[in-house]
């Protein structure tokens, strides 16, 4: 249990969102061409990381927005919030 | 058996005030090289070890344990063992486990505490009735016991339930498995542990993997805290951590690791006989030995490795119990407490080889793998014996997330465990 700083709504229990999983998989420009291998790492493949990890999340009891999360899976611990279809922050790389 | 324990051998320990019970596994130190090295040693991971040794011979095994055995989800779970699956894959694979259950106290010559007290599946809502009658068919055709109880039937089986039609998840019916149970769960990981020592397995604990060495397409060892260990053949059984190893070998599994959170209560008179579960409000309870009331919660929703998970998860937990049971409204919760679950996308376990040489995983058990420990291991000693799955984990191998060939218990099959 945290609290998540919503870029658009300021900082609110984490029990208000819904999280997307892992960030900045790219759905696939061409579906129709993909392997099975391929479809299997975008569908079901996660790095699952303990430790730094970009993540998705989903106000979803507030503006209902989604935006990016960069968080310490070890501890909780909020390290960095940016919007959708900005870059992630290099530092955290 | 060394050191058989049996109602002499505690009169004449009794006499020496219990001062000479001799240790029931060793505490090695790692040796240069191993035929086969099991991560993790919980449950599953001794169990895997024991069967190694016992029905395939390997006398060269090696269990490593970052902390104590036993200390992880092992001994984080609520205990509840049952084989009432849908899929055929999922009941051969769950009743395999159940049947091995049922002589294991005698097998490893240690009281595992296996009660068949029977799990009660409840439905609160239609399509919740149509699911568990659909599911107790296919467990019968499956040869598993199953039974459709009505309201009326769950209230005389299970009295203190409130059954009024006027609460908000009214209770519909339920299944009950009566074969079903729990069992001790620290027990089951010393009784393993005692039985693979004794066949000359190590078990070494304080003991972390750092990395895994590889050559081409093969693993040749194991880096850890007590140094570089030599061996051809790895099983990964680290439940929550299981990503963390495979990341070393740079492999990606279809896994995510998330806190599931469970509590008990301070210990009351025996009120509740059997395990009841309610998948629809997310709640189930058993009482324990000691007389505390063993209350399961859900995950929380988002990866994390923390081993506490949030309130509001207990607080929902919490409340489905108080409406379901009223007579629980003043009882004090004692203890509460986390563990890191594995979750697959379609709520299977994968017991599979690796496409790197030597390198065998046992994981995605998700939030329900205490019931599957004896079985679990026996399957994956099998696999890795014989570099090939048993026909009971065939359809638990890796490949089935490239293939689509899952096997989907989500929902369908109770999978609030």
């Amino acid at each position: 249990m945290f609290l998540i700083n919503c870029p658009f709504c300021g900082e609110r229990d984490q029990s208000e969102f819904s999280s997307g999983g892992e960030a900045h998989i790219v759905r696939p420009k061409q579906p129709t061409e993909l392997s099975d291998d391929e479809w299997a790492e975008y569908l079901f493949m996660r790095k699952n990381i303990k430790g730094i990890q970009f993540e998705r999340w989903n106000h979803v009891h507030g503006c209902r927005k989604w935006f990016n999360v960069v968080r310490d899976t070890s501890n909780d611990k909020i390290l960095s919030v940016y919007k959708m279809g900005e870059k992630p922050p290099v530092s955290y790389k | 058996m060394k050191n058989k324990y049996s109602v002499f051998s505690l009169i004449k320990n009794a006499l020496s005030q219990h001062e000479n019970w001799q240790q029931a596994w060793g505490n090695p130190e790692p040796k240069k090289e191993y035929e086969a090295i099991i991560v993790g040693g919980g449950g599953h991971g001794l169990a895997t070890a024991y069967y190694l040794a016992k029905k395939h011979n390997l006398k060269n095994i090696a269990v490593l344990e970052k902390g104590w055995i036993g200390g992880g989800n092992t001994g984080r779970n609520t205990t509840i063992i049952r084989s009432n699956y849908l899929w055929d894959a999922s009941a051969g694979l769950y009743d395999h486990a159940l049947k091995l259950w049922e002589n294991l106290s005698q097998e490893l010559n240690y009281n595992v505490m296996f009660s068949q007290r029977g799990v009660m599946n409840l439905a609160h809502n239609l399509q919740d009735v149509r699911d568990l009658k659909r599911r107790t068919h296919a467990n019968r055709l499956n040869g598993i016991d199953a039974v459709w109880l009505n309201t009326e039937e769950v209230k005389k089986f299970c009295p203190i339930i409130n059954t009024s039609p006027d609460i908000r998840y009214p209770v519909m019916g339920g299944t009950l498995q009566r074969r079903a149970g729990t069992a001790r769960h620290d027990a089951v990981a010393w009784g393993y542990a005692r039985g693979a020592s004794e066949m000359g397995v190590d078990i070494i604990q304080n003991c972390e993997v750092k990395g895994i060495k590889r050559n081409g397409d093969r693993v040749e060892g194991l880096e850890t805290t007590k140094g570089f260990i030599k061996t051809n053949k790895i099983g990964v059984v680290a439940a929550g951590h299981s990503s963390v190893i495979a990341n070393m070998a740079g492999l990606k599994l279809p896994l995510e690791s998330k806190p599931l959170q469970a509590l008990v209560s301070e210990p009351v008179k025996p009120i509740i006989d059997t395990v009841v579960m309610s998948n629809a409000v997310h709640a189930y309870v058993s009482q324990s030995d000691k007389g505390e009331l063993v209350i399961g919660a859900g995950t929380d929703s988002y990866v994390s490795y923390t081993q506490r998970g949030s309130h509001n998860i207990v607080e929902e937990t919490l409340k489905a119990i108080l409406e379901l049971y009223p007579i629980f409204s003043r009882m004090k919760m004692l203890r509460q407490w986390g563990g890191i679950v594995d979750i697959c996308p379609d709520a299977s376990p994968i017991i599979s080889k690796t496409n790197i040489k030597g390198l065998y995983f046992n994981c995605g058990w998700g939030t329900g793998g205490f019931k599957a420990t004896p079985g679990s291991g026996d399957l994956f000693a099998h696999t890795i014996a014989n570099d090939e799955p048993h026909k009971l984990n065939a359809a638990f191998n890796l490949n089935r997330f490239v293939s689509g060939d899952l096997v989907d218990e989500h929902g369908a099959a109770a999978v609030a465990h």
